[in-house]
């Protein structure tokens, strides 16, 4: 931790950047934090409970933040792939922040703890079993120890994807429908998403309307399908709008089929190589096409 | 394909499917109104809206389409390698296919979509593609299921106003009962 508290107040003490986004203690476990001063660096920390990907503050759309003056960001490897598809989208300019790696070693699902506490099947957040990037590459410093591998839930979202297709259509439709139902509009998926940066979401356009604003499952059915395919290819799996949403839709799984099927059709994994592109608004001239007549 | 129009599996109520075809100007609108003025047979349950290309057509327009009770869709353009816009129909290719994917997953019948590649000379393609996508949702029945999401008339209690408070009881009782 004395790592990253050096680093951070040496970037401000410098002048090379005027915040460092982080997280830091309180009491209702781990939060972001905006550090502006030299003498605040204490603050910081990583842990377990550092659930939050904080690229969510690096949304061009969000000036408040750019008036602070250059950032400092600390990332964990699932953030800097977010880091990587802002810049890949010309979303960001690498040379506009300076990037903290962490190492990671999984995080909790829940973060709202007085204390860390080590990962275990039971607590650990299920996208971290199997993460390909608990040492970010797209970062100008790396900290922390090598971690150990997060531990496997009790059932990871690749077996609750497989289940849920073993099901037939029908049941599959009535448990869609049945979650989206509960969906209360109140776009927190795509407020926290990192990725969703549109300056005029699609959801907020009323000519014509293309999608119901009220929070009925018609409207509701349109809103989860539409914010799905739009992350198609561009989801990092941080998990947030999953954590983020009130009523529990399970997010996860539709993003992780989203994963499977840009990884099935066209070999695609999102890393955090901005130069890799994505697979929507790309496309290959002998691309599958045994779904058209 | 004969030009009979294939009725097989038509529903015992008459049920005849209401199709949406989202179609791009250039090859498949051109392709359907060949086989118009070839005066092919095929089934009239298709309604074209025409596009400028295939990579105009958003997956919005499909699932709008479902709310507004279409039963089923079709999108077709041009083959690869044709596109007017020399690529629209590469991205429409992948964004389809995606589309595709998660609504089968999220339990929409895959054959309530017709996804096609109809050129301006294949007339008679165009009316296979139309026939085959008919008796797919035919036998597939009424899409009740999206349309089942719709928000119901679920009497909403009159404003307030003057006759408000006036209002006999039974009214109240009436609407909640309907």
């Amino acid at each position: 931790m004395n790592e990253l508290h050096e680093l951070a107040r040496t970037l401000l003490t410098d002048g090379t950047v005027r915040v460092i986004i982080g997280w830091e203690d309180a009491r209702r476990g781990a939060r972001p934090a905006f550090i502006t001063d030299p003498a605040d660096t204490d603050k910081l920390i990583f842990d377990t409970r550092c659930v939050h990907n904080l690229v969510t503050y690096l949304n061009p759309r969000r000036d408040n933040v750019a008036e602070l003056g250059k950032i400092g960001l600390v990332v964990k490897g699932c953030d800097a792939k977010a880091v990587a598809g802002l810049l890949r989208e010309a979303q960001l300019n690498r040379d506009d922040i300076v990037l903290i790696g962490v190492r990671c070693g999984g995080v909790l699902e829940e973060s709202e703890l007085a204390e860390a506490v080590a990962l275990s099947a039971e607590n650990v957040a299920p996208r971290c079993f199997g993460c390909d990037n608990r040492e970010p590459k797209l970062v100008d410093h790396l900290l922390g120890e090598a971690q150990p591998e997060p531990p496997r839930p009790i059932m990871t979202i690749d077996e609750r994807v497989e289940a849920l297709e073993a099901r037939p259509l029908e049941e599959r439709w009535a448990f869609w429908t049945e979650q989206f139902s509960k969906c209360v509009r109140c776009y927190a998926c795509r407020q926290v998403c990192p990725l969703c940066v549109c300056e005029r979401c699609v959801a907020e356009k009323t000519r014509p309307q293309w999608i119901d604003s009220s929070a009925h499952p018609r409207g509701n059915m349109s809103w989860n399908i539409t914010r799905a395919l739009h992350l198609a290819g561009r989801c990092v799996d941080c998990g947030e709008c999953e954590r983020f949403c009130p009523v529990g839709i399970p997010l996860s799984l539709v993003n992780r089929k989203l994963q499977q099927i840009v990884s099935e059709r066209y070999g695609y994994t999102v890393s955090d190589d901005p130069e890799n592109a994505a697979p929507i608004g790309d496309y290959r001239l002998d691309d599958k096409q045994e779904f058209i007549k | 394909m004969s030009d009979a129009i294939d009725t097989s599996g038509a529903a015992a109520d008459g049920f005849e499917p209401r199709i949406t075809a989202f179609v791009c100007n250039w090859c498949t609108y051109t392709g359907a109104d060949l086989a118009g003025t070839s005066r092919l047979h095929m089934a009239s349950n298709v309604r074209i809206i025409r596009l400028p290309c295939t990579g105009r057509i958003d997956p919005l327009f499909i699932i709008k389409a479902f709310e507004r009770g279409a039963d089923g869709v079709i999108v077709s353009g041009c083959h690869p390698a044709d596109c007017h816009y020399t690529s629209g129909n590469y991205h429409a290719r992948r964004r389809f296919a995606v589309f595709h994917d998660i609504m089968e997953f999220i339990g929409v019948d895959p054959r309530r979509m017709t996804f096609s590649w109809v050129s301006a000379s294949e007339g008679s393609k165009w009316r296979d593609v139309v026939n085959e996508a008919v008796t797919n949702v035919r036998a597939l029945g009424p899409f009740e299921a999206y349309r089942a999401l719709a928000p119901k008339d679920v009497g909403v209690a009159a404003p307030a106003g003057p006759g408000a408070v006036a209002a006999p009881a039974s009214a109240g009782i009436k609407a909640e009962a309907s």
